[in-house]
């Protein structure tokens, strides 16, 4: 079983939480701070699995983690999952989380440039990263292994979102663009598939 | 109200989503807090909306919350409100949210019961997805209850996105209801051999999870997994099975056996470096449980041990760490093999990882023997000094200490050595261990006695020297040690060679700055000391001196008795006064050395840690009565102290009986060594080499061996343990010399032939001890109680997951299907009349008439089959299951089942499980039945009477599904057949064709019973009621068991026993419409008579025909 995924960054920064067991937030809290101190001062050439920190489990668990650029994704698992098996597992989810965000190919073309993660993925779309997780692991137990199956489903499910105009549909996402535009740094050049339009530099009256 | 539509976009157009929200959080990093807490109050203000998007949003933004660690629980019923939109979108929003936050606790979970039903039986497979998902992160006791027909209805789904979901959230639906795992299992063992692949590793990890806790239930699904293991390519699917062998194995050695071979093969042939890891391990577990060594087992042992240095050796540090782990566990039961690599071992100590270094110490601790303890100790000692962090370092100082203290210190052969390894760790700086050290060192000079004069020397040593140990105070910790050496040195003060220096010592003004309790035993140790010295100075009628030490103490211990510690003060004020009466006495010339030293007399023994548990109540004693009357406020206080002290003078006043004779004391110390005999838990002389000296009768008679301390013990430069080391070396070396010539001479005598044996490797009996030491026992109380430690967890949910998984079902185990809702199905085709389907709670068991389809096509055939849905309490193991007939059409099995409703009188359900046989897909399957004036198919509100209804699902092939039919029934007193079609449409690669299937289904008297228990003496009263009428059957030639014919009658015709006496016995039934059947069944030689009643003849008579039908059919 596993017990929790936790995934936070170099600063200890939550970016997705998972318990599979009932923890108060302020405890879930203090586990990831334990977990964090724990994790985080170990140099990245030892081993990626540690006697579980005391708050989560006990003697029959341990932490397993991996460490990729500026985030940590650490699974907490009992002594019924193989641990070199959870270490593959979470390359997979870097892999489909990656798969899903960037490239909406199959896996089959997938090259090692795809085992790093980028953080803003996670930041700022932990509800996606939570349904592609959940794809792979459900309750705690391991759901599926097999790449290709996961990212299907995530497609499909995508695909069904999108036909029901998604959560922001089209008005407020216009309103969310304008919000966000930066006036300074509007680009000259707008891509529209393959028409090319030059903006006119107007002159100032 | 369409303007409030409008309103509710415009608005939402200025909601913040989660992206925004983050932005802001972000933005916002020095006044994070007072940010967030507006966009709670913002999201506050969103959730009061009617629009369902933006309540969507804000719990999107509530689960962000969450995870930033912020209680979200008072938005749970909006939570639930989004979990039931209609839009995917937001239920997945929804059900996430739920996820996060809800727990048993969560009161609204209540609520959420049918919208989660309704959801698990939506057509859109992702909605169900989604609600088993969620429900698998909150599932309660009462919604795994309420849901566990449901989901397990699930398990047979078309899709296998479904399926797989499915069986895997059935684990916590066992864990939450464990009632639910005996129906459900039949099921989920099928799964195991489900054609997708995803859905097989799910069922394989639910009963591998299950199989962990609770082995035994699961030891005959072995051939099952064995099979699987042999076939399976899925390396996930691989190391569950094989982890599961693990656990099986230690249960049933033969199942060791068998697994060597294929699990040999996998190690040879895999690449997979998880797999290798696991099939070694479980090679090792199976190792374990075959106690017996056979030959060819010592090579499984070697390729395992190979196989792990191959590891250990890697560069990958992941393998080196499960290398070092796994040899840990062949080290329990075959140490030979792994001590052979202790090089390798001992290298890992080396390792940059600390994880690794602490794996291998951990290895090390096993391996000791009394040959390399003190080299093992040596190197560790050099990596104390080496390490760097503290934890690391404390972590060395335990291991140490464990691994010469391990087994009653069994590998200790010089106890000096072991004195001035704890005296060297003293040294470490920033140790938190002080206290153990200091337990080592009580325990070790109490303990064994030989030892005391050298522990006695080395710990006034460190109490000359305790500025050394306290000079800094962070090293506060080790301080603890002064506490044992301040109490051996007073306690063994007749070993030290200069108590007044000791003395003097343990009075300097700094030990004021030591801890209280360390001042404590100072001040007490002191006054011991002081007895000593005056004894010594007495004997040499020295009285100067002794009355210049009366002089220290009064000088020196005023200072203690200002201390600020209670205890301290108290002892320090006490002695003092002690002292200043002695004082006055030596002033007058008189003797006071044997009245003060009579103070301290005695021995105090070590008494074991859990001699106190272990005292039995003896009988008749409870402890929760009242010992008096409960007292009356307030005089309880003057009494009880006073109860408290008789009880006290009671437990010393045992030393005083020294009137005793002789004889008596013999008679008694015989008896306590019967005692000790046959007491298991008292440490008796081990077979090993202690109980050569524990025979000896006491410490005066036994040979100190007098080591020649030709070298100083300090040599500059060479810490002392060292020297041990080297002494011994030497020692086994000249003890080898003596034993060769010994046995060169004994060859000589005897024709002196062959010098092969010498160079044998020294085995452990060779190694005499340096010291014979005698290691005193803890004490133990007489009667002890045995057995202290199996405390398991009694609040483990695996506990009530402990059940008998190969007893058939029973009738009461059904899972409870809901009855509260009981209208006729509305649209059955849509998602499913197993929706509204009311029922009893005892489905299956009852009820069941078989019938055949039939079909016009020329390929049918009839078999009748051993098939596990239907067999569940037959008793007849011949396969013969009379009524269940079964269809094979070429593409098309069905059977069905038959149930009348207790809830409503003219209702009956007819569910039939369709099994696709063929290659290809069925669709768009329609079940119509051609109504009769008694029995009508409900269909939906607006269908023709002679429309068919739609299955509501398609059967991929080899797939099969569970539907269920209502019937409304006029008449239940006549048996009668309905006749209908099934019509599909196959779906294959290149055509679709559509086909026609003709049958009839049968509705017997029999299926309007309902299985009822009645108490006898209601069943009297029903008979003697006279409403009844009467009629009787007589069977001949029946050839059975009587309780297989009672069980039959049951079983198929849905009555229960009343009461049975002797080859006689009553029986009762009731029909759906509340008809009484009575039956009382006798039997002589091969005659069955039955005489029965009941208030509707003609019901009467059609059901003892079918009874009859049934026996004549065996």
């Amino acid at each position: 079983m596993i017990k929790a995924i936790l995934i936070f960054n170099n600063h200890g920064k939550p970016r997705l939480i998972r318990f599979y067991q009932y923890f108060a937030e302020d405890m879930q809290q203090q586990i990831i701070r334990e977990t964090f101190h724990l994790v985080s001062k170990r140099d990245d050439n030892v081993c990626n699995f540690l006697e579980g920190g005391s708050l989560i489990g006990g003697s029959d668990y341990k932490l397993i983690y991996r460490h990729y650029a500026t985030l940590y994704f650490v699974f907490c698992v009992d002594s019924s999952e193989s641990e070199l098996g959870i270490l593959d597992l979470i390359q997979v989810s870097v892999i489909i989380v990656n798969v899903c965000f960037h490239v909406q190919v199959f896996v089959e073309t997938l090259d090692k440039c795809f085992e790093n993660v980028c953080e803003l993925d996670l930041i700022f779309h932990m509800d996606k990263v939570h349904y592609i997780l959940q794809e792979v692991v459900m309750g705690g137990m391991v759901l599926e292994t097999n790449m290709n199956e996961i990212v299907a489903q995530v497609e499909l499910q995508n695909r069904m979102e999108k036909s029901e105009g998604g959560l922001s549909a089209a008005p407020a996402r216009a309103v969310s663009a304008v919000k966000n535009m930066n006036l300074p740094e509007i680009p000259r050049n707008i891509n529209i598939g393959d028409i090319n339009i030059k903006v006119p530099s107007l002159s100032p009256f | 109200m369409a303007l409030k539509i409008v309103k509710g976009s415009i608005d939402r157009m200025f909601d913040k989503n989660l992206q925004d929200l983050v932005r802001g959080i972000r933005n916002h990093k020095e006044d994070e807090a007072k940010y967030i807490s507006t966009c709670i109050d913002e999201i506050k203000q969103e959730l009061k909306q009617d629009n369902i998007a933006v309540k969507a949003n804000a719990v999107c933004k509530l689960t962000y919350l969450q995870m930033l660690g912020y209680d979200v629980s008072w938005a749970a019923f909006n939570i639930v409100e989004v979990m039931s939109s209609s839009k995917f979108t937001y239920k997945r929003i929804g059900y996430l949210a739920a996820s996060q936050c809800f727990h048993e606790g969560t009161d609204v979970i209540m609520l959420t019961t049918n919208q989660i039903r309704k959801d698990l039986s939506s057509p859109n497979q992702y909605d169900t997805g989604v609600a088993l998902t969620g429900l698998s992160c909150f599932v309660t006791p009462d919604l795994a209850r309420d849901l566990a027909n449901d989901i397990m209805t699930l398990m047979s789904h078309t899709k296998p996105y479904i399926r797989k979901k499915a069986v895997l959230i059935m684990y916590k639906v066992f864990l939450k209801y464990p009632e639910s795992l005996r129906p459900a299992f039949p099921r989920l063992k099928e799964k195991l051999e489900d054609p997708d692949p995803g859905v097989q590793s799910a069922a394989v990890n639910v009963i591998c999870e299950l199989a962990r806790r609770n082995p035994k239930n699961y030891l005959s699904l072995a051939p099952l997994f064995f099979k699987l293991m042999t076939s399976s390519t899925n390396n996930w699917v691989l190391i569950k099975i094989i982890k599961l062998f693990g656990a099986l194995t230690p249960l049933e050695p033969r199942l060791g056996k068998k697994l060597i071979e294929p699990l040999t093969n996998l190690i040879h042939s895999t690449s997979a470096m998880s797999l290798l890891y696991e099939c070694v391990n479980t090679v090792i577990a199976v190792l374990i449980s075959l106690s017996s060594g056979m030959p060819n087992h010592s090579a499984s042992i070697q390729l395992c041990v190979q196989k792990l240095r191959i590891l250990i050796e890697d560069s990958d540090q992941n393998l080196k760490y499960l290398g070092l782990l796994a040899m840990s566990k062949i080290l329990k039961t075959h140490p030979k093999s792994v001590q052979s690599h202790k090089d390798l071992i001992l290298q890992c100590l080396d390792d940059k990882d600390e994880s690794i270094r602490l794996r291998a110490l951990d290895l090390l601790y096993g391996m000791v023997s009394k040959k390399n303890l003190m080299e093992i100790v040596k190197k560790l000692m050099l990596h104390v000094d080496k390490a760097e962090g503290t934890t690391y370092r404390d972590e060395l100082l335990t291991k140490i200490i464990d691994i010469c203290s391990q087994s009653n210190y069994q590998y200790i052969t010089n106890f000096e050595w072991y004195i001035s390894i704890l005296v060297e760790l003293t040294r470490l700086e920033g140790t938190r261990h002080g206290h153990l050290i200091a337990s080592q060192m009580l325990d070790v000079a109490i303990r064994v006695k030989a030892i005391r004069a050298f522990a006695v020397a080395q710990m006034a040593m460190l109490l000359d020297n305790a500025h050394l140990l306290t000079g800094n105070m962070q090293r506060n910790g080790i301080c603890e040690v002064l506490y044992a050496a301040a109490w051996i040195c007073g306690e063994f003060s007749e070993h030290l060679e200069d108590p007044n220096q000791t003395l003097e010592a343990m009075l300097r003004p700094k030990v004021a700055t030591l801890p209280g309790h360390i001042q404590a035993v100072y001040v007490q140790n002191a006054a011991k000391l002081f007895a000593t010295v005056l004894r010594k100075h007495e004997g040499a009628t020295d009285s100067q001196a002794a009355q210049e030490t009366s002089q220290l103490l009064v000088e020196r211990l005023p200072l203690f008795v200002q201390s600020a510690n209670l205890e301290v003060q108290e002892r320090a004020s006490c002695i003092l006064q002690l002292v200043k009466y002695i004082q006055k006495l030596q002033q007058k010339d008189v003797e006071v050395a044997e009245e003060v030293s009579a103070l301290f007399a005695g021995e105090l023994n070590p008494v074991a840690p859990k001699a106190q548990k272990k005292v039995p109540v003896p009988e008749g004693l409870d402890l929760d009565a009242w010992i008096n009357e409960p007292p009356s406020e307030s005089e309880s206080e003057d009494e009880k102290p006073k109860a408290v002290f008789a009880k006290e003078e009671t437990k010393h006043s045992r030393p005083r009986h020294t009137e005793v004779d002789e004889k008596e004391l013999a008679r008694r110390r015989e008896a306590r060594k019967q005692e000790q005999a046959n007491n298991p838990f008292y440490i008796k002389s081990s077979p090993s080499s202690q109980k050569v000296y524990q025979d000896a009768p006491g410490v005066e008679h036994i040979p100190v061996v007098q080591i020649d301390l030709s070298v100083p013990l300090k040599v500059p430069g060479m810490p002392m343990s060292d020297q041990y080391l080297k002494l011994e070396e030497e020692r086994r070396q000249k003890e080898k010399a003596e034993k060769k010539k010994k046995e060169k001479k004994k060859k000589r005598e005897k024709h002196g032939k062959g010098k092969k044996h010498d160079s044998g490797p020294e085995s452990e009996e060779d190694i005499t001890p340096a010291h014979h030491v005698d290691i005193v026992t803890e004490e133990m109380p007489e009667n002890a109680l045995p057995s202290d430690d199996d405390d398991k967890d009694p609040n483990d949910p695996h506990k009530a997951l402990d059940i008998d998984l190969d007893k058939p079902l029973a009738d009461t185990e059904k899972l409870p299907v809901r009855t509260h809702r009981s209208e006729p199905l509305k649209s059955p085709g849509e998602d499913g009349d197993v929706e509204s389907v009311p029922q009893e709670p005892k489905k299956r068991s009852s009820k069941e008439k078989k019938e055949k389809k039939k079909d016009k096509d020329k390929d049918r055939k009839v078999c009748q089959l051993d098939f596990s849905v239907r067999r569940i309490t037959d008793s007849n193991k011949n396969g013969c299951y009379l009524e269940t007939k079964w269809v094979v059409y070429t593409h098309l099995w069905a059977v069905y089942d038959i149930q009348g409703n207790l809830q409503d009188g003219s209702q009956v359900v007819v569910s039939v499980i369709f099994e696709n046989k063929s290659d290809s897909f069925l669709k768009s399957m329609e079940f119509n039945v051609l109504d009769s004036l008694n029995s009508k198919l409900q269909r939906p509100e607006g269908a023709g009477p002679h429309d068919g209804l739609v299955v509501p699902f398609q059967l991929p092939p080899g797939v099969s599904n569970e539907a269920r039919f209502i019937f409304s029934v006029q008449s239940i007193v006549m048996p009668q057949k309905l006749k209908g079609t099934l019509t599909f449409i196959v779906k294959s690669e290149d055509s679709s064709t559509h086909e026609k299937l003709d049958f009839k289904l049968h509705f017997t008297c029999t299926s309007y019973l309902i299985t009822t228990p009645c108490y006898s003496d209601a069943y009297a009263k029903l008979l003697e009621s006279g409403d009844l009428k009467s009629s009787s059957l007589r069977l001949e030639g029946v050839n059975m068991p009587f309780h297989h014919l009672l069980a039959r009658i049951c079983f198929h015709h849905h009555f229960s026993v009343v009461e049975r006496i002797d080859s006689c016995a009553s029986m009762y039934s009731r029909s759906i419409q509340g008809h009484h059947v009575c039956l009382l069944v006798k039997t002589a030689d091969q005659t069955v008579s039955i005489d029965a009643k009941c208030d509707e003849p003609s019901l009467l008579g059609n059901v003892l025909d079918e009874i009859k039908q049934t026996f004549s059919q065996c």
